[in-house]
């Protein structure tokens, strides 16, 4: 079921001959780059039996996999109403503070699932802020006599998880409507739609593809993560294989049910895949108006802004302001530690080699996609997913098992026949890392810039080849240009989620390397959630930089670029 | 281009980030699940007295994985980890070494190291009761926790925590699986909330209302009493008193951190010789202090707050007997749906 783009891509490449394979080569090093840790995977898997299935169906995967499904749909029906309405609700009306809210709605993005989940414990816990206020107000004298329920629940994960994940939806969406024209919403109108029933009947639905993908990526974190869904006792799919790994040092098993769980999920997204094969979606070469926004009146504009604030305050203001006071207590207690600047510069570093690997592949992947389409390159594209989908975990055994071993290799071929120890190569210099990085969040990368690629008119390659530049003329003078946008964009997504990311980092980093997260970690591992604050903040405030990069990329663009070309153009939200 | 990219990022990556990974005579290289915060005192007492730099990387899972995964290769000199059950992993996947050592086998008590000179423990914490203050409870066993009469009033972390699992595979060391699954299964019942979350969240829980006793390590006691948490945790340890708790034929259920050199250590002449610095007076009295633990060493000092408990009976079954119905405990936690 070849894409648009593909179709497209095959168009131009019917002229091109042999031109393209170059792109082709190095996005099958990619293909490899993510296969090669699953496959290592594969190979651990196998050592072990098929025993530990018979435990697993009678006792803890009726259970795991209802909480799993059950935490999915939630999580996947609080992001997509968070992030279609509030998409919605900056782009058809105008209301006092959009354009602040337009770009502070990414905010929580800068904030880790994990640490959410620790924020509102504390706040919402019997002794914290809010029940304390609620029981002076209703004049209650003693703890037992007022309590809350539980944050510590199915529907605590749920809400708590939806309010980090929605900007996955927001960010796609919303580009959506924005590019979405302004005729057919006109025409809607014309045949007696009322303007919220167009958001239902035409611009929802149009929006389709974004949607999708955004609900795709929030529920693959959510499928990922271990931290919040054990800091609240929900049992996952993931908490399964992580407790059978550790608590039973059962790797094989625990390898198992993650490819078995990698399996389903590549199935969902197949699934979506085949079920939008025959739509298309790309918009027209030449421009046109865009929607119209809507005045909303004093009254309504309040409510608009009240409305479309909660998930800022509630997924970023309050546990911002938490760790922010959380800190200044530990720091006016402790100080700050003297290794805080070394782990800045980690953190940092890694994120930014990390970046420039998982974007320049997956450059690669999409762009060999459009312009050398065929069996090979959908390929990559599809294998490039495979990494996000996988727990983070599992993913840095899977790295563990190919690179050490690599390195085991090397050195000892280097002792062998030149009598020098080469010592660690890739665990030892944090290459390692940096490859599980790239494996882990290529899919962001690929999937982002396949979005922008897909956006510029089949038109331009035509004229460009015509005009007689190659392949990589193409890409330097028309395509390069065009996805910029998409490309930053999908650098500091990428960056954004290297600097949140804790498995990887912890199981490969090499000696005497700590960064934000891993610190995170150490102290919250032996409960001392108060040491680790300043570290959480620190992770957030790193991020916080990139997202507003985020929401500005390509606003500034200036007017008078030609308007065909405007067109083509990728706003930066499209990201995903 | 995007190639060139990437390899001039992986070669950035190979000179910017490179530590010592091939360490000189004058250095060991550690590889630790204990917390960075815990070992650090310790480190520079050993750097001051001897010279010798301990390059450390903290991990959590995976640590067994990764050494072995290295092979031949891998620069890690001594493996530190927690719980007994991770020591004895450690040994079984064939990454320590034995050790002949008059001095570490004088210092750690026989059931408290491997018979082969695999592994040895380093530091020990008792599996606790945490009650209310205004409760009248002057001892508690084990037992008692299945006890209909503690109903919506029990708070512990989550069953499928090592720190359960040891505590329940001591349970079947006394008991059976049968007679445990029963006794997880009363437990369940017994619970104010979802097994979750860690074991300061049962004093703060306890002074929240939410139960009325728990389970938790002993130096968690130490840290919020301390005040090395910051004086909310002051307020969660005032709110409990700890209790002792017995097998009705037996001691307190004790857990230990330790250490064993790797097989294939760059160093093991100075890793030995770590290893024997740790056990002794001074390094166990830092070392116990930091996390107020009680020391493997007969006669090393305890912290007051932690002595201040009483006397620590240690339960009769030899660590290496509780550590092999690890797996057990586990599948019987999935079995009773003790963490749903």
């Amino acid at each position: 079921m070849p894409s648009s783009s593909q179709v497209i891509g095959r168009l131009v490449a019917g002229r091109t001959g042999r031109s393209g394979r170059g792109w082709l080569l190095v996005s099958l090093c990619a293909g490899l780059v993510v296969i090669l840790p699953i496959a290592g995977l594969m190979l651990e898997a196998m050592k072990g039996s098929a025993g530990l299935w018979g435990h697993l169906f009678s006792t803890i995967l009726p259970v795991a996999l209802v909480d799993t499904v059950i935490l999915l749909l939630g999580v996947g029906l609080v992001t997509a109403t968070i992030g279609t309405s509030t998409a919605w609700l900056v782009t058809a009306y105008n209301f006092p503070g959009r354009r602040l809210l337009e770009w502070s709605l990414l905010l929580p993005l800068a904030v880790p699932t994990y640490i959410i989940a620790y924020a509102y414990l504390d706040i919402l816990h019997p002794i914290g802020v809010v029940q304390g206020s609620i029981r002076w107000i209703l004049g209650y004298e003693t703890l037992r006599q007022f309590r809350l329920p539980d944050v510590r629940s199915m529907a605590g994960c749920i809400l708590l998880l939806g309010f980090v994940l929605y900007p996955y939806v927001y960010i796609p969406t919303r580009a959506m409507f924005l590019t979405q024209s302004g005729n057919l919403v006109d025409a809607a109108r014309t045949l007696g739609v009322s303007r919220r029933a167009v958001f239902w009947r035409v611009a929802l639905p149009l929006a389709r593809p974004a949607v999708a993908i955004g609900i795709a990526l929030a529920l693959m974190e959510t499928l990922n993560d271990v931290g919040a869904a054990e800091f609240l006792g929900v049992r996952t799919l993931t908490v399964s294989i992580y407790t059978t790994w550790i608590t039973r040092t059962d790797l094989p098993g625990a390898s198992q049910i993650a490819l078995a769980l990698l399996m389903v999920v590549l199935a969902l997204v197949g699934l979506e895949r085949f079920a939008r094969r025959q739509q298309r979606y790309a918009t027209d070469a030449r421009r046109t108006r865009g929607l119209a926004q809507q005045e909303a009146g004093p009254v309504k504009g309040l409510f608009f802004l009240f409305a479309g604030a909660l998930p800022v305050l509630i997924g970023f203001i309050v546990p911002a302001i938490y760790l922010s006071t959380e800190a200044w207590k530990r720091y006016q207690f402790a100080g700050l530690s003297p290794r805080i600047l070394d782990e800045a510069v980690s953190t940092i570093l890694i994120a930014a080699l990390a970046t420039a690997a998982t974007v320049g592949f997956g450059l690669v992947v999409a762009y060999t996609n459009r312009v050398r389409p065929g069996r090979l390159s959908a390929m990559s594209l599809r294998i490039s997913t495979m990494g996000y989908a996988a727990p983070g975990t599992v993913v840095a055994i899977g790295v563990l098992i190919v690179l050490a071993g690599l390195d085991r290799f090397i050195d000892r071929t280097a002792s062998d026949w030149f009598g020098v120890s080469t010592g660690l190569l890739f665990m030892g210099s944090g290459a390692a890392l940096v490859y599980a990085l790239t494996m882990r969040f290529l899919a962001i990368s690929a999937g982002g810039i396949e979005a922008g690629l897909s956006r510029i008119p089949l038109s331009l390659d035509h004229a460009s080849r015509t005009l007689g530049q190659s392949t990589q003329g193409t890409f330097r003078h028309v395509h390069l240009p065009l996805s910029k946008t998409a490309i930053a964009a999908a650098a500091l997504l990428v960056f954004v989620d290297c600097v949140k990311e804790l498995p990887a980092t912890l199981l490969l980093r090499p000696l005497n390397v700590e960064t934000f997260a891993t610190h995170l970690y150490g102290e919250a591992a032996r409960g001392t959630y108060e040491e680790a604050s300043i570290a959480a903040l620190a992770i957030v405030a790193i991020s916080i930089l990139p997202v507003i990069l985020l929401s500005r990329v390509g606003r500034n663009e200036p007017d008078r670029s030609a308007k065909t070309f405007r067109q083509g153009e990728i706003p930066v939200h499209e990201a995903l | 281009m995007k190639a060139k990219a990437l390899l001039t990022s992986v070669l950035l990556a190979t000179s910017v980030l490179s530590m010592p990974s091939l360490a000189s005579a004058a250095e060991i290289n550690l590889y630790t699940t204990r917390e960075p915060a815990l070992i650090a005192p310790l480190l520079e007492a050993y750097a001051k007295s001897t010279g010798t730099k301990v390059n450390t990387v903290f991990m959590k899972d995976g640590l067994a994985e990764r050494v072995a995964s290295e092979g031949a290769s891998s620069p890690a000199d001594i493996l530190m980890v927690v719980d007994a059950g991770n020591l004895v992993d450690l040994a079984e996947k064939g990454v320590t070494q034995q050790i002949e050592s008059s001095v570490l086998n004088e210092a750690i008590p026989a059931q408290l190291r491997d018979g082969k000179g695999h592994w040895f423990g380093l530091s020990m914490r008792g599996r606790v009761l945490y009650a209310a203050k205004d409760i009248d409870l002057a001892s508690f066993n084990y037992e008692d926790l299945a006890d209909p009469k503690w109903k919506g009033k029990v708070c512990i972390r989550a069953g499928q925590h090592p720190y359960n699992t040891a505590l329940i595979a001591d349970y079947i060391a006394h008991y059976g699986a049968d007679e445990t699954e029963k006794w997880l299964a009363g437990m369940k019942e017994n619970l104010a909330r979802k097994a979750a979350g860690g074991d300061r969240d049962v004093a703060k829980d306890i002074l929240g209302g939410i139960c009325d006793i728990g389970i938790g390590n002993t130096y968690y006691v130490g840290l919020m009493t301390s005040g090395k948490g910051g004086e909310e945790q002051v307020k969660w340890a005032e709110a409990i008193k700890v209790v002792l708790p017995t097998f009705k034929q037996g001691g307190t259920q004790v857990n230990v951190s330790g250490a064993a050199v790797a097989k294939n250590s760059p160093n093991k002449a100075e890793a030995v010789k770590f290893l024997e610095y740790l056990v002794s007076d001074e390094a166990q009295k830092i070392y116990a202090e930091a996390n107020y633990e009680y020391p493997v060493r007969a006669g090393a000092a305890v912290d007051p707050i932690i002595a201040s408990f009483g006397e620590l009976k240690i339960d009769t079954k030899p660590l290496s007997e509780i550590v092999s119905h690890r797996k057990q405990a586990s599948e019987l936690v999935d079995k009773v749906g003790f963490d749903n």
